[in-house]
């Protein structure tokens, strides 16, 4: 026996099956405890429960929802909420990230100072922090009767109130993809090597396909609006409440605002980082060749800072698209706190968690998925690399 | 010929260059100080010449000023700083909290960067701490956690926090480094799972869903289940970081120790980690920086930490009104610690780069 102990290859083969086996054991035996805690509860364990009707509403959501549907159903809210909120989030962020970062690359000394006074500032203080103080202030706003007005736009205790086209949902979404078609087209075809124009003589048929394609969409939105209303809805005190327009609820805008400083603030980091990579040279360079300034940023700074930025920049993506499960502390409901209140009101504790480690896998692998495509697609290939 | 070198510009040739050099210079000059102005105007009318100091007057006073309402501070600043810890004994946790912070200093300090002292220092503040603040001893009265909150809270979840996921990390790094593919497998799943979490959902499952899952016996209380959860989500990513600093380390470093005959806890110990540790100081520091930000996250299991106390001190009676001023408060204190720390951090970062070159 301690001869055998003594042989390398055994004692490694024991050490490693003695580590899996004990993680394996632990697990198991908290499964075992749950179920038998659930089951003296009453709680039946197993995923019936997921097209029983939950009995409860919620207060946002892009999916029509009623207080009869089942909870999977819910599920997919809470996905699509976090989605929604996480992607119109990361869009604000980006775009609030690349001005100040900007500002902090510019030549001007006072643009540099206040660009790291906002990271300084906002990077400094925890999100959670931020949501709470935006939310604050937007439900210390004026009553819908005093509310503050400016081009449309209605701010109140109850919301942002924006004034929206009459239109069914269904055409909006329609219209939305015509007008992603409309930019993405005209890009595509200045690039492709599938026309037999060269690349330099297609402005013609990029304008055209981009007149048409925003043609579509005007016609979609025109077919699809609403009978006997006017184009655009504008919010309108009537009565005690608003009427018309979209309203966007105090917990969204609590936290995409915090979402767009805070992660703002992170992406200035990241877009600076990225601009200063870039080798001084290769400006120099391009100068050389008698390239306008402009031409300098879009031709050479802007494409080589953005592949040292996607790696990092794809990392806090997914880091933002988790902090969306703060809303759980403004009551927003997102796919967080649909497994929470599962929790408390149908007992299926396990099953539960399984399912928002599963969300969340899923939502973390997929955006790492897109980033390392994305990533591939501009990553300078073969002899473009420098020695 | 004699070459002689230009005049030194004079103050207001400096200003032209620096600032006016071309017209777009200067016109972005000129936007980017109008933005300037106009914020620090806005935040000084508010924050000083029309604001209410005193508590004098009362919320009606406050209430009645177009400017700032200090006064919620200074009526309300025990509240926020120590929560529902007896009024009598909040000098404990002040005292605990100034250990904590001397703590956090003196582990700043390279004298102290070997792993006995800096355990010794850690060990130390901590045991200050949670004696200061448990009491019972020494004639203190005894006050159990649930009446701890606020300031000392928050230093007492992150310092904890801190204190069993640092071992914990290099432990998983370690796994995760084992040749034995196994071992290192399922290290590496747990750690890719815990990191692929949010943080919230690893405290809620730790607070709420795992005494289900636990023997009565070991369930403990909820406050260290939390600290539980939090060091796991730290040590899954210090893990990476530290195993990301064992691989900055020269392979024929560890060939060298095994050459001389060193045992395995010995290469570990003496060769890997210290130059492990120092290739993944910069990137700790920041890992350190940001699990303090996300202590304030366990307000969401209902603990009253620092940013619950604040919601508690306004969100009650007659200071209604005055939250801009708590969260400003609050937003402060949080800071002041987050600020010097990854400064401290950009600091070390610049020392080694230079001590490197």
């Amino acid at each position: 026996m301690s001869s055998l102990l003594r042989n390398q290859k055994v004692r490694n083969t024991l050490l490693q099956v003695l580590y899996v086996g004990s993680i394996a054991a632990l697990v198991l035996a908290g499964v075992v405890i749950a179920r038998r805690n659930l089951a003296e509860q009453g709680i039946t364990s197993g995923f019936d429960f997921l097209f029983k009707s939950t009995g409860w509403d919620v207060n946002f959501t892009l999916l029509p929802a009623t207080a009869n549907d089942p909870y999977w159903w819910f599920f997919l809210i809470g996905i699509t909420n976090t989605l929604f909120l996480g992607t119109v989030g990361l869009v604000l962020a980006t775009i609030v990230g690349t001005i100040v970062g900007l500002a902090r690359t510019s030549s001007n000394e006072l643009a540099q100072l206040l660009g790291r006074t906002y990271v300084d500032i906002f990077r400094n203080i925890p999100l959670i922090l931020q949501v709470f103080f935006w939310y604050a202030l937007i439900t210390h706003l004026p009553t819908p009767r005093a509310a503050h007005e400016a081009w449309g736009f209605l701010l109140t205790s109850r919301g942002l109130y924006i004034p929206f086209p009459n239109v069914r949902g269904v055409t909006m979404v329609l219209a939305l993809f015509a007008l992603i078609a409309a930019i993405a087209l005209p890009v595509w075809l200045g690039r492709t090597s599938r026309l037999s124009q060269p690349v330099g003589g297609r402005h013609a048929i990029q304008f055209a396909v981009a007149a048409a394609a925003l043609a579509c969409a005007a016609i979609i939105l025109a077919i699809g609006r609403l009978p006997d209303a006017p184009f655009i809805d504008f919010p309108a005190l009537q009565g005690l409440n608003l009427r018309g327009g979209l309203r966007i609820p105090p917990e969204f805008s609590a936290l995409a605002i915090a979402i767009a400083i805070y992660g703002g603030s992170y992406i200035a980091e990241i877009v600076r980082g990225g601009f200063k990579s870039v080798g001084k040279g290769q400006m120099e360079a391009a100068l050389s060749l008698g390239l306008s300034p402009w031409r300098v940023f879009t031709l050479v700074r802007l494409p080589l800072a953005l592949r040292a930025m996607l790696p990092i920049l794809a990392n806090q993506y997914v880091w933002l698209m988790k902090a969306t499960t703060m809303g759980i502390a403004v009551g927003f409901t997102d796919f967080f706190m649909i497994v929470a209140l599962t929790i408390n009101h149908s007992g299926q504790t396990l099953e539960v968690i399984g399912i928002l480690m599963a969300g969340f896998l899923a939502i973390n692998l997929s955006l790492a998925a897109l980033f390392n495509r994305l990533n591939k697609a501009i990553a300078l290939k073969g002899n473009q690399l420098r020695g | 010929m004699e070459i002689v070198a230009p005049p030194a510009p004079g103050k207001l040739e400096d200003l032209r260059r620096r600032f006016f050099a071309t017209p777009l210079q200067a016109v972005m000059s000129l936007i980017c100080l109008a933005i300037m102005a106009f914020i620090v105007w806005k935040l000084l009318t508010w924050a000083v010449f029309s604001a209410v100091f005193t508590t004098a007057g009362g919320p009606e006073a406050c209430q009645a000023a177009a400017g700032a309402c200090w006064s919620v501070i200074a009526a309300r600043w025990r509240i926020i700083l120590f929560g529902l810890y007896p009024y009598e004994e909040q000098w404990r946790s002040a005292l605990a909290c100034v250990a904590v912070v001397v703590m956090t200093v003196l582990s700043c300090i390279p004298a102290f960067w070997t792993g006995r002292r800096i355990a010794l220092v850690w060990g130390i503040g901590t045991t200050v701490f949670y004696a200061l603040m448990k009491g019972g001893m020494l004639g203190l009265p005894f006050v159990g956690e649930e009446a701890w909150g606020g300031l000392a809270l928050t230093l007492f979840i992150f310092v904890t926090t801190c204190l069993i996921g640092f071992p914990l990390a290099i432990c998983l790094a370690l796994l995760r480094r084992s040749e034995l593919p196994w071992i290192s497998r399922t290290t590496g799943l747990i750690i890719d799972g815990v990191r692929s979490l949010p943080l919230i959902s690893i405290l809620f499952t730790f607070a709420i869903v795992l005494p289900f899952a636990l023997p009565q016996w070991l369930q403990g209380d909820k406050l260290y289940r939390v600290i539980l959860g939090s060091a796991l989500f730290f040590s899954a990513y210090q893990a990476e970081i530290v195993r990301g600093g064992m691989q900055g380390v020269a392979k024929g470093q560890e060939e060298a120790a095994m050459a001389l005959g060193m045992r395995y806890w010995q290469r570990i110990g003496r060769i890997l980690l210290p130059q492990a540790m120092r290739n993944a100081l910069p990137a700790t520091i920041n890992q350190f920086v940001i699990s303090f930000k996300e202590t304030s996250l366990v307000v969401i299991v209902g603990f009253f930490e620092i940013l619950a106390s604040g919601n508690a001190a306004y969100g009650t009676g007659e200071w209604r009104f005055a939250y801009v001023e708590v969260y400003a408060f609050i937003a402060f204190i949080y800071f002041v610690f987050v600020f010097s720390l990854s400064r401290y951090g950009a600091f070390l970062e610049r020392r080694m780069s230079a001590s490197e070159r």
